[in-house]
């Protein structure tokens, strides 16, 4: 049975003529330990798909099943990582772990809650700003507190929307090599929507792209045949990353092309000659 | 990782950034640059203060000018020119009998301010006499279950101004106890903001004058049994009601508006409702709120004057109108004194309004 399953999810906003249609026809499966990425471009949809299976929103049509149950509401199962880090800016980033935590064990100590909390601010090196507010720390630094609220709640599976598209690329390669670390400890089952293509197949089993919306659907899959760890340096000349890293590109490459041509119409323009001033002002 | 607190951060945070530049001038530690700014910030103040006193006590001089001529003039029409020279000498000799009632001059203002606290002095060292003198007779009274007999002289003008403190307070604090929970209520449930909308849209610009009446019907009811003044209890209910849309409205907004990712955050972590609301709801709205909570104390301090009058409520408000009936000679200087006492306080107010607005929301740029 698989982890996480989409069966012909359709999404829709609004009502009648008036209604955007989102994602249709999405299938997806992922067992259960397994990485996998969903690329795609900006605006296709990939945070609808993100807030279906977390649970924040319902599909129109179809069903998300997590562990083979429907998938109603949120849970503590599925952890998540938002894309602007989200985190409460009146609350240190001890408190914003904390009240995860409290939330997920609400039967642990107040002591043993705590002791959790440092633990996760330990891993995601933070220890000398935990007494510190979100508005004091720089973006990589605040997603390193937003990973570790999400992995101190203990998810089964951990779902990340565009967790590092605001970061610059240090900061980035950093944090990617951080996720892999703690996912690579437990291999609990992961999931990351990201728009860069370098970044899904450095850290993912399997990259499906998403065809752009309206109507936005999953692509063929792609297999990574790397094996972990992975060396960013290394990869770049690795035959395998560069062919699938090519197929991929040239596969959303040719989607947006094919979008491009759809909508452009062949205009009749007027046969017009220019005229000639030459000799007119003497 | 605490920080130190200075001077410069305490009054900065509490609006008077001014004091830290006046401190580095006597200390000697102004810096050359700094001086442009000490000079837009204290000197040009200083300078409109003067300019503001100057116009006022030449406005002041030329309105004297005016009484005094037409006070001659009367007399000397009616009563001939044996009258009319008896009236000049008697204004220029400066006899309170026959001085001219008008825009009092700064001098006058200020004498009569001193005068308020000799007064203030006198009234105090009289009750100290007379709860002295009533101690034992008290102590008798009460062990034989009477009422103590207390002081029930007239109130200083100090006296008056605690009072009127005392009820904007109270006021203040019956807003606070409906607007807030009352616009949480409505910031979360759409279909009691619609149920309330019209309410809050037609109350909200009724004057204090009708208020106090609308008060006072209910109230004088309410305690028809009781022989205490009500008239503390219509004051306050009255300024809590006139002051208190302020802060409803902008509890509602801060509410209804929190940031969308606040509330998947809160959906995700599973939060329950109370937990919702207390954990990421009202944090969030607080600066909203708070900006709420001055607008209405700003109000309750600017209503109270005329409630006071109204309701015959000891306070500055009655003050302003019982030397406006008094109508003695430095009555109008009195008056003068009470608007700057008014104004100084209200002012004050805001500041310890910002204040607690700064210690306790969480984005500290934004307190103007």
């Amino acid at each position: 049975m698989a982890y996480l399953e989409l069966n012909n999810i359709y999404k829709s906003y609004g009502q009648g003529d008036h209604a955007t249609e989102v994602l249709s026809n999405i299938n997806l499966t992922i067992e259960e330990g397994e990485f996998v990425a969903i690329v795609g471009f900006t605006g296709s949809g990939k945070t609808t798909l993100v807030n279906l299976i977390n649970g924040l929103i319902e599909p129109t049509s179809g069903e998300v099943l997590f562990k083979g149950q429907p998938v109603v509401g949120t849970s503590h199962e599925r952890g998540v990582i938002f894309q602007n880090y989200s985190l409460l800016p009146w609350l240190t980033v001890g408190q914003n772990i904390f009240m995860a935590v409290k939330e997920a064990f609400p039967k642990k100590s107040k002591v043993e809650l705590n002791e959790i909390v440092k633990d996760y601010v330990e891993m995601v090196s933070l220890s000398h700003a935990i007494n510190k507010r979100p508005n004091e720390l720089s973006g990589g630094m605040r997603q390193r507190v937003a990973v570790a609220r999400a992995l101190a709640m203990k998810p089964e599976m951990i779902i990340m929307d565009e967790p590092l598209g605001a970061l610059d690329a240090l900061t980035r390669g950093n944090l990617q090599d951080e996720i892999l670390n703690i996912w690579g400890k437990d291999k609990r089952t992961a999931l990351l929507i990201t728009n860069d293509v370098d970044e899904g197949i450095y850290m993912a089993d399997r990259i499906i792209p998403l065809k752009p919306g309206p109507k936005a659907t999953l692509g063929p899959e792609f297999k990574i045949d790397i094996e972990r760890p992975r060396d960013k340096t290394e990869m770049n000349d690795n035959q395998n990353f560069k062919d699938t890293r090519n197929a991929i590109i040239e596969y959303l490459m040719e989607i947006g092309n094919s979008r491009k041509s759809e909508s452009q119409g062949v205009y009749e323009l007027p046969e017009l000659e220019p005229k000639s001033f030459v000799g007119r002002f003497k | 990782m605490k920080q130190s607190i200075t001077l410069e951060k305490v009054t900065k945070f509490m609006g008077f950034g001014f004091l830290t530049t006046l401190k580095d001038l006597f200390t000697g530690k102004l810096e050359k640059e700094d001086f442009k700014n000490f000079l837009r910030k204290v000197i040009v103040p200083l300078a409109s203060i003067l300019l503001f006193i100057g116009l006022w006590q030449l406005g002041s001089q030329s309105l004297y000018n005016r009484e005094a001529n037409f006070k001659i003039q009367t007399a000397l029409t009616d009563q001939g020119p044996e009258a009319a020279e008896a009236m000049r000498k008697c204004i220029a000799s400066g006899d309170v009998s026959c001085q001219p009632n008008t825009l009092p001059s700064p001098g006058q203002v200020w004498d009569s301010y001193k005068s308020l606290l000799r007064d203030h002095n006198i009234i105090r060292a009289d009750k100290a006499a007379f709860i002295e003198k009533t101690a034992a007779l008290n102590a008798k009274r009460i062990a034989a279950g009477k009422a103590a007999i207390t002081y029930t002289g007239r109130p200083s003008f100090i006296d008056q101004i605690i009072m009127s403190l005392k009820t904007v307070f109270a006021g203040f604090l019956l807003a606070l106890v409906i607007a807030i929970p009352i616009g949480i209520l409505i910031g979360l449930s759409p279909t009691l903001k619609s149920a309330f909308n019209w309410f809050i849209q037609i109350f909200k610009p009724v004057s204090p004058v009708v208020w106090y009446l609308l008060v006072f019907m209910i109230v004088k009811t309410i305690l028809i049994d009781s022989t205490d003044d009500s008239s503390f209890i219509i004051s306050f209910i009255s300024v809590g009601l006139c002051s208190m849309w302020a802060t409803l409205v902008n509890t509602a907004m801060g509410v209804a508006s929190v940031d969308k990712d606040y509330i998947n955050v809160a959906k995700v972590l599973k939060l329950g409702p109370i937990q919702k609301v207390f954990k990421v709801i009202l944090p969030s709205s607080l600066p909203l709120i708070f900006t709420g909570l001055k607008i209405t104390l700003s109000v309750a301090w600017m209503v109270l004057i005329a409630i006071e009058l109204l309701a015959q409520s000891p306070g500055l408000g009655l003050f302003v109108w019982e030397e406006f009936q008094n109508g003695a000679n430095d009555s109008n200087s009195k008056i003068i004194v009470a608007m700057f006492v008014i104004g100084i306080i209200g002012f004050l107010l805001d500041r310890l309004m910002l204040t607690i607005q700064n210690w306790v929301s969480f984005d500290k740029s934004n307190g103007i």
